[in-house]
């Protein structure tokens, strides 16, 4: 069975999604809290596509038999950029400094569509750091609420040590305890959730720039080629 | 590990005439009183919002060491419940107030005065709105509709309804606040909800006894009274219009071990009210649609989801519902038909529109945060706890009773092809009688107009924020899902309105409501909101009219659910009906520059107390 994307024709096995598909087939659809191992989350609608003219999200919407996707056409990549550029103001994101830099999916996929400029007024949350735990770091400030960390403690790690809380502009994520540290958690840096982050948000400490600037996973190749991690 | 002191006490509420001192009870007492809520919803995690409500409500706030105890004995990861009660707008609360003052944040009520009442009331009692006094006596805020328009300005008092708020009123309750008289010993008349119907129709006219339509359905049988709904081509009355005799049909034949029916009675679209007024006179009516429908799809139970803001009807519907158990009505074998089993259970929301959105209600009914989920698959097959669902509004299963009763022929005969039946609006704003109408499908825009005793409107607000804004030359639309579907809310602006204003408060309440799960919605409507802020304070250009044209385009595409994708839809209306009202507010028509220097001065000067001439940046300078 397949259906078009892009014009060109991607098998699929029933049940499959249109970013399964399209994955499986070597295709790129823009995504951030999309992620193979876990189940569609829908929620950064970096994926959304045209399928058979109607709006959707690839990782949500069932691939059909001959339905005809419109992927990386000029209208969905100027949407997602606009969508990349939410991001970007509603957090606070310094990519110069930052240790993800060129193994960042924002920043990767920022590139990946030519986002120039954060466009909008930059929103300046104020979003303290959480160095509590021996091993790892919380940098809030880069958080693009994928929930990864959230599936991954609790769906692999069986730990819940992440959630949500807050609601609309203030959604933030919270760790399991009182007091509001990672320290006061289960939370390991052999954890699942330790090494799933997309951005900056969890890091290890004293790790650095093991890999410099320059060899990082997107520095070699863009993200719509690169291998997922 | 945290150390429980089971008890089943009654709770501790305080009482008069105590000093602060002993309002500060300890971490222990907390847990006390903690247990025994939990004990009293069977430690049931799916019930953690009405645990949560109960909590605000005995202990005055949540803070941390109470959501440990509760999510140790809910045997929940502390963060699941931390990240709850951070959703909802009458749960996140970190700090205690004995008295919680809600004024109603609708247009409508501004309109009425409430903005300057709430200041007034600040003013008084000595405190910022939104902040909780030094004494932990008191916090006055702003909560979305409270859905009493049509007797505003109103607020909430511990989650308790108070209408037609005056400056006198306001003197007093302050004076009642300053005194630490508890809320139930407040002059009743103050709670007064009257129910302004104006005009009746089949609904509201109707004269079923209890359990008559039951009966009728029960004797044409579940298929047969289905085939009923169908014929009479209902459809959902919530907004949407989905036909409800499909929406039965696809839950009766979905696979499943048990089947629910939920009531939607969060009636949350700012301007809406009718639903307050059909559970408030007509409740019977509904539990019985409930009731039909649970016959029709095989449930054996039912769920009410009634908003947090009408907590105060929640205790005359359980007392309709302990009638009707004793009539036979609810529980087992009902009305002596062997194996017709089905009860009903009253869930209370705590604040938050989206839980409007079935998938986002069926979610809070689990004790979980308010978030749409990604669909298919619907409720219809996988809904509360992934059971077979079927959702409806409290009209549409209150129609259900006039259809088991008449038949689907008589039903479909009435209204417009598309559109069976009558339509129950809520009429608030300017117009010399606010209130429910209800009419038959089709009446139109102008007929409404004339009914309420509405002159000189500028435009109509129908179906609320995310409904449409219909401007004089289409008042001879009708209201019918052919033309102008509806969810109720009928709102009137007489022409000395500023439409912009009306749009800038909309845009503010989708910004406040969304639920923050998904990128477009979540960031789209607060760019939203301060692009009409800054057109508000001068400093827009058409830039930025087109700005919120993209970002209107963008939310309906992508954004995960209604809200998101109707959030713009008040400020595009009146962008394209009302454009005047926005241009005059425009300095020029290219470019102006969006930072103001005074403005930035304006958290020095609040640190600093001072307000004078010297303190003020001249922009030109």
């Amino acid at each position: 069975m397949t259906f078009l994307l892009d014009g060109e024709e991607i098998p699929f096995i029933p049940g499959q999604t249109i970013m399964e598909a399209a994955r499986a087939a070597g295709r790129y659809i823009p995504h951030l809290c999309w992620h193979h191992e876990f189940r569609p989350h829908g929620s950064c609608k970096l994926c959304t596509v045209k399928a058979d003219g109607r709006f959707g999200a690839a990782c949500t919407v069932a691939a059909r038999e001959g339905m005809s996707v419109e992927n990386r056409t000029a209208e969905l990549d100027d949407k997602r950029r606009t969508l990349l550029q939410m991001l970007f103001v509603e957090g606070n994101h310094f990519c110069p400094s930052c240790e993800k830099s060129g193994g960042c999916k924002l920043q990767a996929t920022a590139y990946e569509l030519k986002m120039m400029s954060p466009h909008f007024d930059h929103f300046f949350p104020d979003r303290p750091v959480d160095a509590s735990h021996p091993e790892l770091l919380l940098d809030f400030n880069r958080c693009i609420l994928c929930e990864l960390c959230v599936r991954a403690s609790r769906d692999v790690d069986n730990k819940n040590v992440f959630a949500i809380s807050g609601r609309g502009i203030n959604t933030h994520l919270i760790v399991n305890s009182p007091t509001g540290r990672l320290a006061d958690t289960t939370m390991s840096s052999k954890d699942r959730a330790a090494s799933i982050c997309p951005v900056g948000v969890i890091l290890h400490k004293r790790r650095g720039f093991a890999v410099p600037i320059g060899d990082r996973s997107y520095d070699k190749a863009p993200i719509s080629s690169a291998e997922e991690s | 590990m945290l150390m429980v002191r089971h008890s089943i006490a009654p709770l501790r509420v305080p009482s008069d005439n105590k000093t602060k001192r002993e309002y500060t009870v300890s971490a222990r007492e907390h847990a006390e009183v903690t247990t025994a809520v939990l004990e009293r919803h069977h430690r049931d995690p799916t019930r953690l919002v009405q645990i949560l409500r109960d909590l605000v409500q005995a202990i005055g706030y949540l803070p941390g060491h109470v959501l440990a105890v509760v999510a140790v004995q809910l045997k929940l990861p502390y963060a699941r419940v931390a990240g709850v009660a951070g959703f909802y707008h009458f749960l996140d609360l970190g700090q205690k107030a004995r008295y919680r003052v809600h004024w109603s944040d609708n247009v409508i009520e501004h309109m009425q005065g409430s903005i300057e009442l709430c200041e007034e009331m600040c003013r008084r009692l000595w405190i910022e709105p939104g902040r909780v006094s030094e004494d932990g006596l008191v916090s006055v805020g702003y909560a979305s509709c409270i859905g009493m328009g049509d007797q505003g300005p109103a607020l909430l008092v511990n989650g308790r309804t108070v209408t037609k708020m005056t400056r006198e009123r306001v003197a007093a309750m302050v004076d009642a606040i300053r005194a630490g008289t508890a809320v139930e010993a407040w002059p009743e008349e103050w709670f007064a909800v009257d129910d302004n119907i104006r005009r009746r129709d089949i609904l509201l006219n109707h004269s079923l006894k209890p359990g008559a339509a039951l009966r009728a359905a029960l004797a044409r049988g579940p298929a047969a009274m289905l085939g009923e709904i169908l014929t009479a081509k209902l459809r959902g009355r919530g907004g949407a219009g989905f036909s409800t005799g499909q929406k039965w049909q696809a839950c009766r034949e979905a696979q499943g071990e048990a089947r629910y029916v939920v009531c939607n009675a969060d009636e949350g679209e700012p301007g809406t009210f009718k639903d307050r007024v059909l559970l408030t006179r007509y409740a019977d009516l509904v539990f019985e649609g409930m009731s039909i429908a649970g016959l029709c799809v095989g449930a054996e139970r039912g769920l009410l989801y009634l908003r947090g803001e009408y907590q105060y009807l929640r205790e005359p519907l359980k007392s309709i519902l302990a009638a009707r158990r004793a009539a036979g009505l609810l529980g087992r074998d009902i009305l002596g038909s062997k194996g017709f089993n089905f009860d009903i259970d009253i869930h209370l929301g705590a604040g938050a529109y989206v839980c409007g959105e079935e998938s986002a209600l069926i979610e809070s009914l689990e004790g979980k945060r308010g978030t749409p989920r990604i669909r298919p698959p619907f409720p219809v097959t996988h809904g509360y706890l992934d059971h077979p669902t079927t959702v409806n509004n409290v009209e549409t299963l209150a129609c259900a009773c006039l259809i088991a009763e008449n038949g689907g022929d008589w039903y479909a005969a009435i209204g417009t092809p598309k559109s069976a039946g009558t339509k129950l609006m809520s009429v608030s704003g300017d117009c010399a009688r606010p209130g429910i109408y209800e009419y038959p499908f089709g009446v139109t825009v102008a007929q409404l107009l004339a009914d309420c005793g509405a002159s000189d409107t500028q435009a109509v607000q129908v179906s609320g924020p995310s409904g449409v804004c219909v401007a004089p030359d289409e008042f001879g639309r009708h209201l019918a899902f052919e033309d102008l579907p509806s969810a109720g809310a009928f709102m009137v602006f007489d022409d000395g309105r500023d439409m912009f204003q009306v749009a800038r408060s909309f845009a503010h309440f989708f910004a406040h409501e969304s639920c923050g799960f998904c990128t477009p919605c979540r960031v789209g409507t607060s760019l939203v909101k301060n692009l009409m802020d800054k057109l508000n304070a001068g400093h827009g250009s058409s830039h930025d009219i087109n700005e919120l044209f993209k970002l209107h385009r963008l939310m309906q595409s992508a954004a995960h659910c209604g809200l998101g994708h109707t959030a713009c839809n008040p400020v595009v209306d009146t962008l394209n009906k009302f454009r005047p009202a926005y241009e005059r507010r425009l300095h020029s028509l290219e470019f102006e520059p969006a930072f103001d220097l005074d403005y930035a001065l304006s958290q020095a000067r609040q640190m600093t107390g001072r307000d004078d001439p010297g303190a003020h940046l001249g922009n030109e300078s």
